[in-house]
């Protein structure tokens, strides 16, 4: 464990340094919102044993409730994104009563369905801006306090609430809630004669990692300034999924790593290659699944502990 | 009887006509998915990908080799159904016996790589397949006018359909393949050659997608992207009929395809989200589906 420690200092040093290193803010910040939204789905995937195929609908939407109340109705930063949040998770809601109904490769296509369903509305339904999107959402001040225009200055904001909801995610998968999940995972039917409703923990589960998904939608679209359709479509669950499973699945940090991976794939290598992104980024899926299903952090954990 | 609730019969039978031919086309995905999923327990995530490269195979082989359409008919499914054959053999093998999931996740990369790829080679935007001269016409039902290759697409795809559904409900072959999906094991045992049926049975399932590819070509537009948001929408249809149902994927395939096109009537807003609510509601009443048991 002492690598992980020397770990975690050497990543938190980066992060609490990474404005004056000459790193655009910007990117960090999509990076990190991106990390977050990893962390949720891990939360359900990697803790919980159930494959969203559909996280994006809850990240989009409450990018676009939040942009939508800022602009258009002048709502400061923090109330929107609370609503932002508070409408993802009632979508959770609804999504998950639906999809909890089946489990394994059936929940992936029902979420994938759903998530669909939630695309055509956010492409149809009039607040949305249709194909443009929502721009330029103003950032505003965090409670008429801390003026949050500077990059730096929302970057430690969003460091602040990563830093959050990580600390919330080991909490809630070290209680004795997410020991439940855990045996679920393992294995439903022993979970279901000792007694536990498993459907309500699973409900709970995909509300919970609905709700952080929509954090993270609704920072990134404070950060960046817009909403928009790419936020809702299908390739960004897949990409949430990538990130996941590229890092590591089922452990704490390898979404973030995940994130960090795919984000600056996508930022730094479109100038290099052009549109080969997507092909690159479906190649890394298949080379993922066939060789390096742990993940990398998974995979250096299992090299340590053989070790 | 010209109109009902102020809609001309004409317009209505003319959605319906283009929801049936929507549906044939989910039906012939859904089965071919369905197909593939119950002897491999494999979702082909790629089932849109590789309805879009025959599609493309066939614009090819008109534009570069002078392959007409009822060559390409044959030709393409047989190139596509090559192709799935080489995925089977190099990627999806090693995936047998762990989670499906693993499966799904590995076919979402194979669509992107090959949905990229045709967009980085062919473009954003669409060409069109010119429509076979023998089928090019119309015919006057009286009550409408029935353009001639979208009532070819419905019966090759019915035909299509319940042959599949023959041969793998009622023939020996079928019941080797079922017998497969129920114990491997045991039929190896009996001398029979698994590995081979199964690299069969998703070729013939990517095959399938791709003669739905070239069958759709001269009445959409050939894009990179055709597949990808159809996929989804036949997951949907999928889940309504019950996933292991081969006979389940032929009529909610057709049926949903008529409820879309009535919506587009109707309520054309809803259209492109009618079968995502039916397939909630199905879920809350009947979440096996609809022929499905479990």
């Amino acid at each position: 464990m002492r690598a992980a420690t020397v770990f975690y200092l050497l990543a938190g040093v980066f992060a609490l340094c990474a404005p004056f290193l000459g790193i655009y803010p910007v990117f960090m910040m999509k990076l990190l919102c991106f990390a977050i939204f990893a962390c949720a789905f891990n939360l359900l995937l990697g803790f919980s044993g159930m494959l969203s195929f559909g996280h994006a609908a809850f990240f989009g939407f409450s990018a676009y409730v939040t942009a939508w109340l800022a602009t258009a109705h002048g709502w400061g930063s923090a109330p929107a994104t609370l609503a932002g949040i508070a409408v993802s998770a009632l979508l959770g809601l609804v999504v998950g009563v639906i999809a909890i109904r089946r489990r394994g490769i059936y929940f992936a296509m029902i979420t994938l369905a759903l998530a669909q369903l939630v695309y055509f509305v956010c492409l149809e339904a009039p607040f949305t801006g249709g194909e443009n999107g929502l721009q330029g959402v103003p950032r505003g001040s965090l409670f008429g306090v801390l003026q949050l225009k500077s990059d730096v200055a929302m970057y430690y904001l969003v460091l602040g609430v990563f830093l959050a909801v990580f600390a919330f995610i080991r909490r809630v998968v070290h209680s004795p809630f997410g020991q439940i999940l855990k045996a679920i995972r393992e294995n439903e039917a022993r979970a279901v004669s000792l007694g536990y409703d498993i459907n309500r923990y699973k409900l709970v589960a995909f509300v919970l990692s609905a709700t952080l998904a929509g954090l993270a939608g609704s920072l990134k679209a404070l950060v960046l300034g817009f909403a928009t359709l790419s936020d809702v479509l299908q390739a960004n669950s897949g990409e949430v999924i990538l990130m996941t499973l590229l890092g590591g699945t089922g452990t704490f940090f390898g979404p973030v790593i995940g994130a960090g991976l795919v984000v600056t794939l996508q930022e730094y290598l479109s100038d290099v290659v052009g549109g080969w992104v997507t092909v690159i980024i479906g190649a890394v899926f298949i080379v993922c699944v066939l060789l390096c299903r742990r993940g990398i952090v998974g995979e250096l954990a299992a090299l340590q502990s053989r070790r | 009887m010209t109109e009902i609730f102020g809609i001309p019969v004409a317009v209505i039978l003319g959605q319906l006509m283009l929801g049936l031919v929507n549906g044939s086309f989910y039906a012939m995905l859904s089965l071919g998915l369905a197909v593939i999923f119950g002897l491999m327990g494999i979702v082909n995530f790629a089932h849109g990908a590789f309805y879009a490269l025959g599609a493309f195979a066939a614009l090819l082989g008109l534009q570069r080799l002078g392959i007409n359409y009822w060559e390409a008919l044959v030709l393409a499914p047989l190139a596509i159904g090559a192709v799935g054959i080489i995925v089977e053999r190099l990627l999806l093998r090693r995936l047998y016996g762990l989670d499906p999931l693993y499966g799904l996740l590995m076919t979402f990369g194979l669509a992107l790589v090959i949905e990229g790829s045709l967009h980085q080679f062919f473009g954003a935007s669409g060409q069109s397949y010119p429509v076979p001269e023998a089928l090019a016409g119309v015919i006057n039902l009286g009550f409408m006018i029935l353009p001639l290759y979208r009532a070819w697409v419905i019966v090759v795809s019915i035909a299509v359909c319940f042959s599949t559904w023959f041969l793998i409900e009622r023939t020996r072959l079928g019941a080797t393949l079922r017998a497969a999906k129920e114990n491997a094991p045991l039929l190896q045992a009996f001398g029979v050659n698994v590995p081979l049926l199964i690299v069969i049975t998703y070729g013939a399932g990517v095959a399938l997608a791709a003669l739905a590819g070239v069958l759709s070509a001269p009445v959409i537009l050939v894009t990179s992207q055709m597949g990808s948001s159809l996929v989804i929408v036949v997951f949907a249809v999928v889940v309504i009929g019950g996933m292991g149902s081969i006979l389940g994927a032929i009529v909610s395939g057709l049926g949903l395809g008529v409820v879309e096109g009535f919506t587009k009537v109707i309520y054309p807003e809803a259209s492109n989200i009618v079968v995502f609510v039916i397939m909630a509601l199905v879920l809350v009443l009947r979440p096996a589906g609809l022929f499905g048991k479990e």
